[in-house]
C-alpha cells in the first residue's frame, strides 16, 4: 500500500483566531489581544485585560489619605508625578487647601519633566514596534535617563516618588536644581531634535504609520478617547486649557492637533507636546518663587469633610479623573480612577478595522498604554 | 500638523450653571429629576427608568450638548448603590454629574452604550466589582478578575483581605500586626571583636 502525499480534502481558506499576548514583545506589558484574521487581515479582535489588576480602589478605602499617594505611583509606572499630583489635587479640593506659589511650580516643572520622560519612553517603544528595534530604544533612553536623574535627586527615588503632598510637596528642591536644570534642558532639547531627525522623515517608518489605525473624531470622541490620541484625530481637547488646574492658565503653550488621526499624527503629536512641555519648563523655572513647599494650614490626620470631588488632570496618557468620596473619616469611602489607558483602549478595534497583523503591533504602541493604568 | 496656541483662557466653568440649569429643566421636563450643587459640580439625580432616554436628550440638546462620557463609577451607600456618570461636553466646555440609585436586591439599569460607546468597559467594570445590571449591554462579561472569582469586590460587605469562604477564620485574627517592641541599639564599640 502507498501512501497518497496528497491532502485528503480540498484545502479552505477560513477564517482564524490568533491570539496574542499576554506574554509578547509587542503587548508592552501584559496584555492579550485575540485577533480574528481572514489572512493577513484582521477582521475583528478582542481585548483581555485585567493580568495587573491589584484592586487599587479597594486597597485606597482601607488606607489613610496620606498612604493612598503611595499607591497612585503604582497605577501609569511612567507618570508617576502626575498621576501623584491628580490625587493630592482631589484632596486639596474636598478640604479646601491651596498650596503655595512655589509648590505648584514646582509641581509643573515635575509634571512637565515627567511628560518629556513618558513621551520619550513611548517614542523608544514605537520606535521598536514599527521595527527600529535598538536604535529609537537607545536614543528615547539616553535623554530619559537624565530626567530620571533629576527626580532622583528631587526626590530621592527613581520611579515610586511619594513626592506629592496634600498642601504642598515633600521638601524643596535640592540647592544645586538650578544648575542641573541648565544642564538638563539643552540636553532635552537636542535629545528631541535628534529623535525628531532619526524618524519623522524616516521613508519607512511613515510607510508603517500614515493611513494606519485611523479613527475619526466623532468615534473617538464617542469612545471616550483622550489626550494625544484625540488630539491626533483634529479635536484640541487639553485639560490645562478646558479646565485649566495649578499654574497652567498663567503659562504660554500651544495644543498641538493633528489631523487624520493615524498613527502617524499620533506620533507627530507627541513630539510636538514635548517641545512645549520644553517651553513649560523654561517659563516655570523663570517665574519660580521663593517662599515655603507646604501650606501651613494643612492638619497632621488628613480628614476631609463629608462630599466627593472629581477631579481630572491631563496626563502624559491622557485624561485622568480620581472620584473621592469622603464620609469625614480618615480614609476615602470610595475612591475611583478614571485611567487614560484603560479608556484608550477601548478605541483599539476601531482602530484595527481592516488593518494588517504587522500593523496591529504599531497601533497598539501608537495609543500607549501602561498596563498598570489599564488594570489598576 | 497645526497648532492651537491662541485658545481663549476658558472662563470658570461655574459661569455658566445657570444657564445650564435652565437649560436642563427644559430638556428634561417630565422626568423627576432633583439637583444640587456638590463644591464645584451640579449633581443631578435621575430615577432609573429614566437613565437612558434622559442621557440621549443630555448628549443631543443643543444647550446641553454633553458628547463627552469621563467616567461612570459604582458607589456602594449600603443602604442602596448609586451609579455615578461624569459628563463633560466637548464644544459647550461645561460639565455635569448624573446619579442613579438602585436597590440592593436587583440593580438594574439600562446601558448606556447607545448613547456612548466608551460606557462600554466602564459598565463592564461595575457590573463585576458591585454586581450592577446594565440592560441591554452587549457583553456584560468580567472584565478585570480572574475566571471565577465569587463576590463583588466593591461592595462594602466584601471584607478586605478575606477571602470568600473564610471570613470566620479571619474574624478570629486581628487584623493589625502587632509590632514586637524595638530593641535597645547596641551601644558603640559593644560586642565588637
Amino acid at each position: 500500500m502507498t501512501t497518497d502525499a496528497r491532502p485528503q480534502s480540498t484545502p479552505q481558506t477560513i477564517e482564524m483566531m490568533v491570539n496574542m499576548g499576554p506574554q509578547h514583545p509587542s503587548t508592552h506589558g501584559v496584555f492579550r489581544m485575540v485577533l480574528q484574521v481572514d489572512g493577513e487581515r484582521v477582521t475583528g479582535m478582542e481585548s483581555v485585560i485585567g493580568y495587573l489588576h491589584r484592586g487599587t480602589e479597594k486597597l485606597a478605602e482601607g488606607e489613610m489619605y496620606r498612604q493612598v499617594i503611595t499607591l497612585f505611583d503604582r497605577l501609569d509606572y511612567l507618570a508617576n508625578f502626575n498621576n501623584e499630583h491628580t490625587f493630592v489635587m482631589v484632596t486639596e479640593k474636598l478640604m479646601g487647601v491651596k498650596p503655595p506659589e512655589r509648590a505648584e511650580f514646582i509641581r509643573v516643572i515635575l509634571l512637565e519633566l515627567n511628560r518629556i520622560a513618558s513621551h520619550l519612553m513611548y517614542y523608544a517603544a514605537f520606535g521598536a514596534d514599527t521595527g527600529v528595534f535598538g536604535t529609537t530604544f537607545m536614543y528615547g533612553f539616553r535623554e530619559r535617563e537624565r530626567i530620571q536623574a533629576v527626580f532622583e535627586a528631587v526626590s530621592g527615588a527613581r520611579m515610586m516618588h511619594n513626592f506629592m503632598r496634600v498642601g504642598g510637596v515633600k521638601n524643596d528642591l535640592p540647592a544645586n536644581f538650578d544648575a542641573m536644570m541648565g544642564d538638563l534642558m539643552p540636553v532635552l532639547e537636542r535629545g528631541v531634535r535628534e529623535c525628531d531627525d532619526l524618524l519623522t522623515t524616516n521613508e519607512i517608518f511613515l510607510e508603517r504609520t500614515q493611513g494606519i489605525g485611523v479613527i475619526s473624531a466623532a468615534d473617538a470622541v464617542n469612545l471616550g478617547l483622550s489626550g494625544p490620541n484625540l488630539r491626533a484625530c483634529g479635536v484640541p481637547y487639553d485639560v490645562r486649557r478646558a479646565e485649566p488646574y495649578s499654574i497652567y492658565d498663567k503659562l504660554d503653550f500651544d495644543v498641538p492637533v493633528g489631523a487624520r488621526g493615524d498613527c502617524f499624527d499620533r506620533y507627530l503629536v507627541r513630539m510636538e507636546e514635548m517641545r512645549q512641555s520644553l517651553r513649560i519648563l523654561k517659563q516655570a523655572m523663570k517665574g519660580l518663587p521663593a517662599g515655603p513647599v507646604m501650606a501651613t494650614n494643612v492638619p497632621k490626620g488628613l480628614r476631609p469633610p463629608k462630599g466627593e470631588a472629581f477631579v481630572c488632570t491631563e496626563n502624559p496618557r491622557g485624561e485622568f479623573g480620581v472620584y473621592v468620596i469622603s464620609d469625614g473619616k480618615d480614609r476615602p469611602y470610595r475612591l475611583k480612577i478614571r485611567g487614560p489607558s484603560f479608556v484608550n483602549l477601548m478605541s483599539l478595534p476601531t482602530m484595527m478595522r481592516n488593518a494588517y497583523i504587522a500593523d496591529a503591533v504599531v497601533i497598539l504602541a501608537s495609543i500607549d498604554i501602561v498596563l498598570g493604568d489599564v488594570d489598576r | 500638523m497645526t497648532t492651537h496656541g491662541a485658545q481663549p483662557p476658558t472662563p470658570a466653568v461655574t459661569a455658566s450653571y445657570p444657564e445650564l440649569e435652565a437649560a436642563l429643566k427644559e430638556a428634561l421636563a417630565g422626568v423627576p429629576y432633583t439637583s444640587e450643587y456638590i463644591l464645584d459640580e451640579l449633581v443631578v439625580t435621575l430615577p432609573p427608568e429614566h437613565v437612558l432616554s434622559a442621557c440621549r436628550v443630555l448628549k443631543d440638546h443643543p444647550r446641553l450638548a454633553f458628547d463627552y462620557l469621563r467616567c461612570i463609577s459604582g458607589v456602594d451607600w449600603v443602604a442602596n448603590l448609586q451609579v455615578v456618570y461624569h459628563l463633560w461636553s466637548m464644544s459647550l466646555r461645561h460639565k455635569l454629574v448624573v446619579k442613579v440609585n438602585l436597590p440592593n436586591d436587583n440593580p438594574r439599569v439600562a446601558s448606556v452604550i447607545p448613547v456612548w460607546r466608551g460606557a462600554d468597559w466602564h459598565e463592564r467594570e461595575a457590573a463585576e466589582l458591585f454586581g450592577i445590571v446594565f440592560e441591554g449591554h452587549p457583553d456584560l462579561k468580567p472584565l478585570l478578575l480572574y475566571e471565577g472569582f465569587e463576590g463583588y469586590p466593591l461592595r462594602k460587605s466584601f471584607a478586605q483581605g478575606v477571602k470568600p469562604g473564610r471570613e470566620a477564620e479571619a474574624a478570629e485574627k486581628p487584623r493589625k500586626a502587632v509590632r514586637p517592641p524595638a530593641e535597645k541599639p547596641p551601644e558603640k564599640g559593644e560586642g565588637a571583636p
